[in-house]
This record gives structure tokens, C-alpha cells and sequence, in this order.
């Protein structure tokens, strides 16, 4: 497969190109975005939401998960492995796969975007999936930074998720199905490293919220949350 | 031990003070050994600065040697086990041999910086010679053929920044065209603790990384509430768009740097003696890997005599800037029994190195308080209009900031050192001067020279400026529009700040224009990069995948540097003189790093005179790699 070998070849980079100070090394970045746990009425879900790349400037294979178990069974489970490549200063443009593990059953995605930094320092990460039995999908999330001071971050998020048509198996809906929004105030120990808390609210809408409704679970919550924010 | 000044604080936590201030009695010490408790002699021994080393014979040795600035150890690439390594006094005439052997276990390398010698000499590997292996051993053996003040440091990896680097004093054949009774060099550097494979990693990986100055929402709130929304917006229009930071001035700061001066801590800070009514030779030489800094002494007047180790006609300052890899001598003449602070700021000011002047080391000073930190301005990003990314947006509203215009004042120019027949005239693209004393220049002197931008030997190009279509794609965040000479603009943090401070328009040979030719050609090099991904490159090609620059043996030629960047460059050319057009065709000075301020240009002459291969690069440790180009001078050439 291509995208295998794709992965495969950058993998082995890093053994070829050691020599001297050379301006593009091959580097890499782990980045959990978020790692928190959720208040709750029921019990409380631990929710990962990172990434990983290896690469250089222009170029890396680029890895997203999202992650939410709870009472220690896996609820939602994502997974994308994509190839980045600059197109402008700000900007990257990601293609490559993404797998939905849980629910289940699986749903495999192509799925083509643009991540980066937009005017006014918005960070943007917007990308639309094509997977089997002509299902689309489509996702917008931006992200801003307010800094109170040079630690201690409010940073305020958004992500909106539309599908193309229903798929009842999942509880997903066609159209608008699902927004959340994040409020989290991080304090920055090192870079690195900042614990934070938040509060997150999410919404189902249409026939997502029909699903929902129809499974006894709620379409809107607001939680409180707590978690860590790291990268190295 | 010695007594341990605290300076001001500046709001940050003790651990945070002792890693910006350093360890006292830190560092590589030759004197080690010595028992603090022996008495006054050692306890401030460690203070005097490195051994110097005379002769006509070196042996030089690279091996990793324990130090201790921060509290913490840590592995310098040291030379002959000193940080700084050992001051190499030559005599002009003489043909020196030094024996370079490494005891690293990667490659190294010795560059003799600014000094002109057979290419082979030089010491970059890849490109002068491949390098010297661990356990070998290089000869370096040239004569030297001029006098001043240079210095020598690794041109392998990141080596600079771990502590290789040392002073050179070459003393001259004729004597000097001013006396002193104390010769000082005085060596900037900046320590990190961390590999700086790590520093360069994590700018990669997040450019504002060390940048702990950035905007807050409590500044943007009072500054909403000074000027309005409206007002407030529109003044942050540019930065916004161009998703950039004014408080972005240094890619590395304080956060992780300890700033020495002769490689002491600021706990100490370095020690020079003397006695009062004596003059003072004090040769400042920047080997920071990323810092500049802006040096002055309180209480003193400096005479500048030479810049980059080349006389200049004398010139009366309270400060200077010197970009990383430039020297300085300067002379003052301290008149009281008293102690003097010698203060060198980092130019974003999350730190200093500083040192004592005094007579007796039993007398203190206080340290300056740092001056606030500098804010970019829209001129500083090259612009009238906007040069950004995407082009066609309306930024002609974008008013010049009153902070923008360079310093006006040179009431403290000394002009009757001045020994040539006219006074400099630079910089008068853009504004009137007002020189010595008040009076206004006549219309008429303005005719009998040419201004800068002529074209004629001496006063810079007058082409206009074009972005290659190189210079286009992600790998470069912004061309600036309308880069202008900046000659006489002492640079952001120091403008108007109520102190003569040195510009490049205060620059004049001593004695007349070594080669008077004008040039054959030009040659436009753009200073390119891309801040947050961290990229750097030359005319948006960096060094990876650029041919040669190709110069024609004897050609006298003219580069244009036009930067691109919101960073200042100290571009250094091997090999070869720089011969800055400062506004005068009798006098021009002769540099061998020259900067390029943020968003503006300059231009110099070369004779290129020297055949063989040379390095041409960014002295900045982390956009080296990038900015960098390979320059052939052959008897073919491209000319």
C-alpha cells in the first residue's frame, strides 16, 4: 500500500540524515493537546486528544487521535495518519486516512485538509472525509490564545462536525451533527508542560440529536474539566 | 570570596535570578585550584578574563571540559580547558603556526575570524579543508598580514555556542595612531545549559519558544482604553495579518542564556584594574552565538578607534550596539579614584553580561538597570506598505511610529577628532541631520556629495528592489516593500534614548579608501526566512540547495543585502574586507560582519582579492545553516 511505504520511508529518515549541522533535521513532536477528565452526572470520562509528527520543515507524516473511555471501556476512538506538506507560510495541507475504532463498527475515511495559522492568529484545522458507502464528513476547529500573562493562557475552542448522510449504526445524522466548545485556562510550568482547567460544552443537533434522544442519552452537556497539556 | 552584587531585580524568582545572573567563581577556570580563602589576589583571579598566549607558535587543544555557570555542570568544547579559550596575541609580520588537536569525539574546526589568509587556512570544513577529525591533529600555519583585534572559534555544528571561541590581538608593525597605558579585550558570549541541538529542535518547534515578552491581554486591554477599539485595531492590523510579534527581537533569550563577559557570570562579573588618569584600550569582541548586545559604561565617554579590527577615524559615544561575531576598540579615560560598571545588555533585554572597571578591586558598583524592552515597529518590518504573504492588502493607512525615526541627535559627535576634510553625510535619503552642535545643515552642503542610494562607490545602490520568485512560498513569511539605508538609525532599543549612540553612519576609515574603484557590478542578495517555522535561507534558497556565489579574481563588486525578516543579521563574508558605503567614497571603513537591521538595507564593496573557496553566512548560530552561501573567487569568474 502506499501510504504504508510512505510511512515506512519516513520512518527510516532519521538514520540517513545525521550528518553535520544540516538547517532541515529530521525532528519530532509529540503533543497531547488535551488529557482531562470530565465532570459528569454519571461517571467521569478521561478524554486524549493528541498528535505526533516526524518530518522536516515542508514535510512530515503527521498523526491525530482522539481518544474517550469511560469506566474504563473505550467510548470514541480516532485515529488519523497523514502526510503534511506546506503550501503557504502558515499553512499545511494534510491527505491520508482516518479510522473512527469506537463506536463501532469501524468507518474509514480519506480525508484531505488544511491546518495552520490564519490572520489574527487563529489556529485552524479544517478537513473533509470521503469513506465507504458514500459517506462525507466534513470538520472545522480553530482555536485562540488569550495570555493574561506570559504563563497562564485562556484559550477558547471550537469544533463543528458535519456528515454527509445518516448512519444510523453509529448514531451519526446528516448535516450538522455535533459542536463543541472549550473554554480551558492552562498555566505554562515550562512550555512544555501546563496543567488546566476548563469547562467544555457539546451539543448534538438533527438527526444526530434524534439518534441520541432515541438511545435515552442527552444532546447537550456542560462539564467542568480538568487535565494536562504537554509536548515534547 | 569576592563580594557578590545582586542587581536590580526585575520581577522574576530567585532560582530564575541565579540562572540569568550565573554562578559566582562559575565557570572554566585556568586559576583552578586556587582556595577562595587564600586572600584578595585569588579571590578575584577567576575574574580577570583568559591567559593570553604570545608567540609565533600555538598549540591548541579542543577537549570537553567541565564548567559551571548556572549551579549546574555541564560539557564545554573548550580550547586549552578555558571558556574563553586562551587570548592569542600575534605581531603583524610574523607567520604563525597552530597546532589544533581534538580530543572531541565529534569533528571540529578553528576559524580565524576577519583575518585574511590563504582560503585553505580558514577553517570551515566542506569548504576550506574537511575538518579535523577526533584524536587528529591540524596545522594551521599563514602569515599575518594585518593588525587589531579578531577572534577564533569553531566553524563546526553548534560548537560556538558551547564555549569555543577565543580573542586575537595582533599588534601592529607602525605604531598606532592613539596611545593607552591598559589593553583589555573584553569577549561577549552567551551560555545555555542546554544541547543546542535541543535549542534549534525546539525553535522548530515553537519559534517563540525563549520569548517571554509577548503581548499579554492586560497591555492590549490599557492600550484599548488609551487609544480606543478602533484606533487599537487599525495600529494592529499589520501584525495581525502578518501573525507576527513585535516582541519578537531574539530567538533565544535569557530564559536559557547566562551572558559573560571574559566568562564571568553577572553575579561577578569580569574585573579590569587601573589606575586613575590612565587610559584604557578596552577591545569589545561579540562572540555570542545568537546575542547582540548594547555596551556602555556609565560615567565614561568611549572614543570608538576601531571597528572589526580596522582604525576608524575616532568617534565620541555613550553606547554602541555590536552584533554577534563584530569588535569594537574603543579607549576611555576614567578620571576618578572610583569603581565603573562596564554593561552589556542583551539587546531584548532578558539579561547582561557586565564587568568593573575600578582601581581596587575591593570597590564595587551598582549595576544599571536595564533599559525596557524594545518593541518592533512597522518600519523595522520594511515597510511603508506591507510586504507579506499575501500581497494586495491596503496597509497605506499604516502610519510611521514616532519611535521609528532613527536618532536625530549627534550633538555628541566628536567632530574634532575627525580627521578627514568632510563631515559624513549619511542616511540622507530620509531626513535632515542635525550634526555637531544645533545648527541646521545648509542646502548647499547637501549638493556637494552624493546621497546615499547614488550608486557611486560609497553611497549604495540605487536599484530598486526586486523579490526573486524564489522568494515566494511557505518557506518565507515576508518581503519587505520598501527596505530603506538605515545607516544612521542605532536600531530598535535604542533610538532616542537620550544617548549618543554609534551607527554605522559614524564609521570612517582612518586614512583614505583602500581600493577607490567603483563597482563592476552589483550583486542583490534578500535575507529570507520563515520565523515560525523557523527556516533561513538567502534570496529564499538556503544553503542546502543554492550554487555558489561565482566572483570574478580583482573584480571590485558591489552586494546589496535587503532584509526580509523582522530579525537583525550579522552577515559575515570570508576571507575578504566588507567595505561598508557609509557616505563618504574617501573613507570608507573596512568590516568583516556587517548587520542588516529588520527590514532594511545596506550595501558594501569587495574587492575580491583572494582566490579560493569562502564561507558567506548569518553569524546567528541558528540561521547559519540556512543562511548561508558558498563563494568562489576564481580567475574565470562570473563577472
Amino acid at each position: 500500500m502506499k501510504l504504508r511505504n510512505m510511512i515506512y520511508s519516513m520512518l527510516l529518515l532519521p538514520s540517513l540524515v545525521t550528518a553535520g549541522a544540516a538547517d532541515d533535521p529530521v525532528l519530532t513532536m509529540l503533543k497531547i493537546d488535551q488529557l482531562e477528565t470530565r465532570n459528569t452526572d454519571g461517571p467521569d470520562p478521561l478524554v486524549l486528544d493528541g498528535q505526533f509528527w516526524i518530518g522536516r520543515d515542508l514535510d512530515k507524516l503527521w498523526f491525530k487521535t482522539e481518544i474517550e473511555r469511560v469506566d474504563g471501556a473505550t467510548e470514541e476512538a480516532e485515529l488519523q495518519a497523514l502526510y503534511s506538506r506546506a503550501i503557504a507560510p502558515y499553512w499545511d495541507m494534510q491527505f491520508g486516512w482516518r479510522g473512527d475504532f469506537r463506536p463501532k463498527p469501524e468507518r474509514n475515511w480519506l480525508s484531505v485538509g488544511v491546518q495552520g495559522l490564519a490572520p489574527y492568529f487563529f489556529e485552524v484545522d479544517a478537513a473533509l472525509f470521503v469513506g465507504e458507502s458514500g459517506r462525507s464528513a466534513a470538520r472545522l476547529e480553530a482555536e485562540y490564545e488569550f495570555m493574561f500573562t506570559q504563563r497562564l493562557v485562556l484559550s477558547p475552542e471550537i469544533e463543528i462536525n458535519l456528515y454527509g448522510k445518516d448512519d444510523p449504526a453509529v448514531g451519526i445524522g446528516s448535516g450538522l451533527s455535533d459542536i463543541e466548545a472549550g473554554l480551558r485556562l492552562r498555566y505554562e510550568i515550562r512550555r512544555e508542560f501546563a496543567p488546566y482547567i476548563g469547562i467544555n460544552w457539546s451539543r448534538k443537533f438533527g438527526n444526530t440529536a434524534d439518534f441520541a434522544k432515541a438511545d435515552g442519552e442527552d444532546i447537550e452537556d456542560t462539564q467542568i474539566v480538568a487535565g494536562i497539556r504537554l509536548w515534547f | 570570596m569576592s563580594r557578590i552584587l545582586l542587581p536590580p531585580s526585575y520581577g522574576t524568582s530567585l532560582s530564575r535570578r541565579r540562572f540569568v545572573q550565573g554562578l559566582a567563581a562559575g565557570g572554566a577556570m585556568l586559576g583552578m585550584g586556587l582556595n577562595p580563602l587564600q586572600g584578595n589576589a585569588a579571590s578575584y583571579q577567576h575574574r580577570l578574563g583568559a591567559q593570553v598566549l604570545r608567540g609565533n607558535r600555538f598549540a591548541l587543544t579542543y577537549s570537553p571540559t567541565p564548567v559551571n555557570f548556572t549551579g549546574k555542570q555541564r560539557f564545554a568544547t573548550a580550547i586549552n580547558g578555558s571558556v574563553p579559550a586562551p587570548v592569542l596575541r600575534w605581531r603583524e609580520g610574523d607567520t604563525v603556526t597552530l597546532n589544533l588537536t581534538n580530543h572531541l569525539a565529534e569533528d571540529t574546526s578553528i576559524h580565524w575570524h576577519g583575518l585574511i589568509l590563504p582560503y585553505k587556512m580558514d577553517g570551515v570544513p566542506g569548504i576550506s579543508f574537511p575538518g579535523v577529525k577526533p584524536g587528529e591533529t591540524f596545522t594551521y600555519k599563514f602569515p599575518v598580514i594585518q593588525s587589531g583585534t579578531y577572534w577564533y572559534h569553531s566553524h563546526s555544528g553548534f560548537q560556538e555556542q558551547t564555549g569555543a571561541y577565543g580573542a586575537i590581538i595582533i599588534d601592529p608593525k607602525e605604531p598606532e595612531p592613539f596611545s593607552y597605558d591598559r589593553d583589555y579585550v573584553v569577549v561577549l558570549s552567551d551560555w545555555s545549559d542546554e544541547d543546542p541541538d535541543n535549542i534549534y529542535a525546539k525553535l522548530k518547534k515553537m519559534s517563540h519558544y525563549y520569548n517571554f515578552r509577548e503581548r499579554t491581554v492586560p497591555q492590549q486591554m490599557a492600550e484599548i482604553q488609551e487609544k480606543g477599539f478602533a484606533r487599537y485595531m487599525d495600529e494592529r492590523t499589520m501584525w495581525n495579518r502578518m501573525r507576527m510579534s513585535e516582541t519578537d527581537i531574539s530567538d533565544v533569550t535569557g530564559y536559557t542564556y547566562t551572558f559573560l563577559m571574559n566568562g564571568v557570570t553577572p553575579a561577578e562579573g569580569w574585573l579590569g584594574l587601573f589606575k586613575r588618569g590612565e587610559r584604557i584600550r578596552l577591545r569589545f569582541i561579540n562572540a555570542a552565538a545568537m546575542t547582540f548586545f548594547d555596551v556602555r559604561i556609565p560615567g565614561l565617554k568611549m572614543t570608538v578607534v576601531a571597528a572589526d579590527g580596522q582604525y576608524i577615524q575616532p568617534v565620541s559615544v555613550d553606547e554602541f550596539r555590536i552584533g554577534v561575531a563584530e569588535t569594537y576598540d574603543v579607549l576611555v579615560e576614567p578620571k576618578d579614584d572610583r569603581a565603573y560598571a562596564v554593561f552589556a545588555q542583551a539587546i531584548d533585554r532578558s539579561g547582561y553580561a557586565r564587568g568593573t572597571l575600578t582601581p581596587d578591586p575591593a570597590l564595587t558598583i551598582d549595576v544599571p538597570a536595564m533599559d525596557p524592552a524594545p518593541i518592533l515597529t512597522h518600519g523595522d518590518m520594511g515597510m511603508s506598505m506591507a510586504g507579506m504573504d499575501h500581497s494586495g492588502h491596503d496597509m497605506g493607512k499604516i502610519k510611521m511610529q514616532e519611535d521609528q525615526k532613527p536618532a536625530m541627535d549627534h550633538s555628541g559627535h566628536n567632530m574634532s577628532n575627525m580627521s578627514g576634510p568632510e563631515q559624513p553625510m549619511s542616511g540622507m535619503d530620509h531626513s535632515m541631520h542635525n550634526m555637531a552642535g544645533n545648527e541646521q545643515m545648509q542646502q548647499g552642503d547637501m549638493k556637494t556629495k552624493p546621497m546615499m542610494g547614488s550608486g557611486k562607490a560609497g553611497y549604495g545602490s540605487k536599484r530598486a528592489i526586486q523579490h526573486a520568485s524564489t522568494e515566494y512560498g511557505p518557506h518565507v513569511d515576508m518581503r519587505s516593500e520598501a527596505p530603506q539605508y538605515r545607516l544612521d538609525d542605532p536600531g530598535v532599543g535604542l533610538r532616542n534614548n537620550g544617548r549618543k549612540v554609534l551607527t554605522y553612519a559614524d564609521l570612517f576609515k582612518l586614512g583614505p579608501t583602500y581600493d577607490p574603484r567603483e563597482p563592476g557590478r552589483e550583486i542583490d542578495l534578500h535575507l529570507t526566512g520563515n520565523m515560525s517555522r523557523y527556516m533561513w535561507s538567502m534570496n529564499g534558497i538556503k544553503f542546502a540547495d543554492a550554487e555558489p556565489l561565482q566572483l570574478k579574481y580583482g573584480e571590485r563588486v558591489r552586494i546589496n543585502f535587503f532584509n526580509d525578516t523582522m530579525m537583525n543579521h550579522p552577515m559575515h563574508l570570508h576571507g575578504m574586507w566588507s567595505d561598508l558605503e557609509t557616505g563618504d567614497a574617501k573613507h570608507i571603513p573596512r568590516k568583516h560582519t556587517v548587520i542588516v537591521q529588520p527590514g532594511a538595507r545596506i550595501s558594501y564593496l569587495v574587492s575580491a582579492d583572494a582566490l579560493g573557496a569562502w564561507a558567506y553566512h548569518c553569524h546567528l548560530i541558528y540561521h547559519m545553516p540556512g543562511m548561508f552561501r558558498k563563494v568562489v573567487v576564481s580567475k574565470g569568474g562570473a563577472a
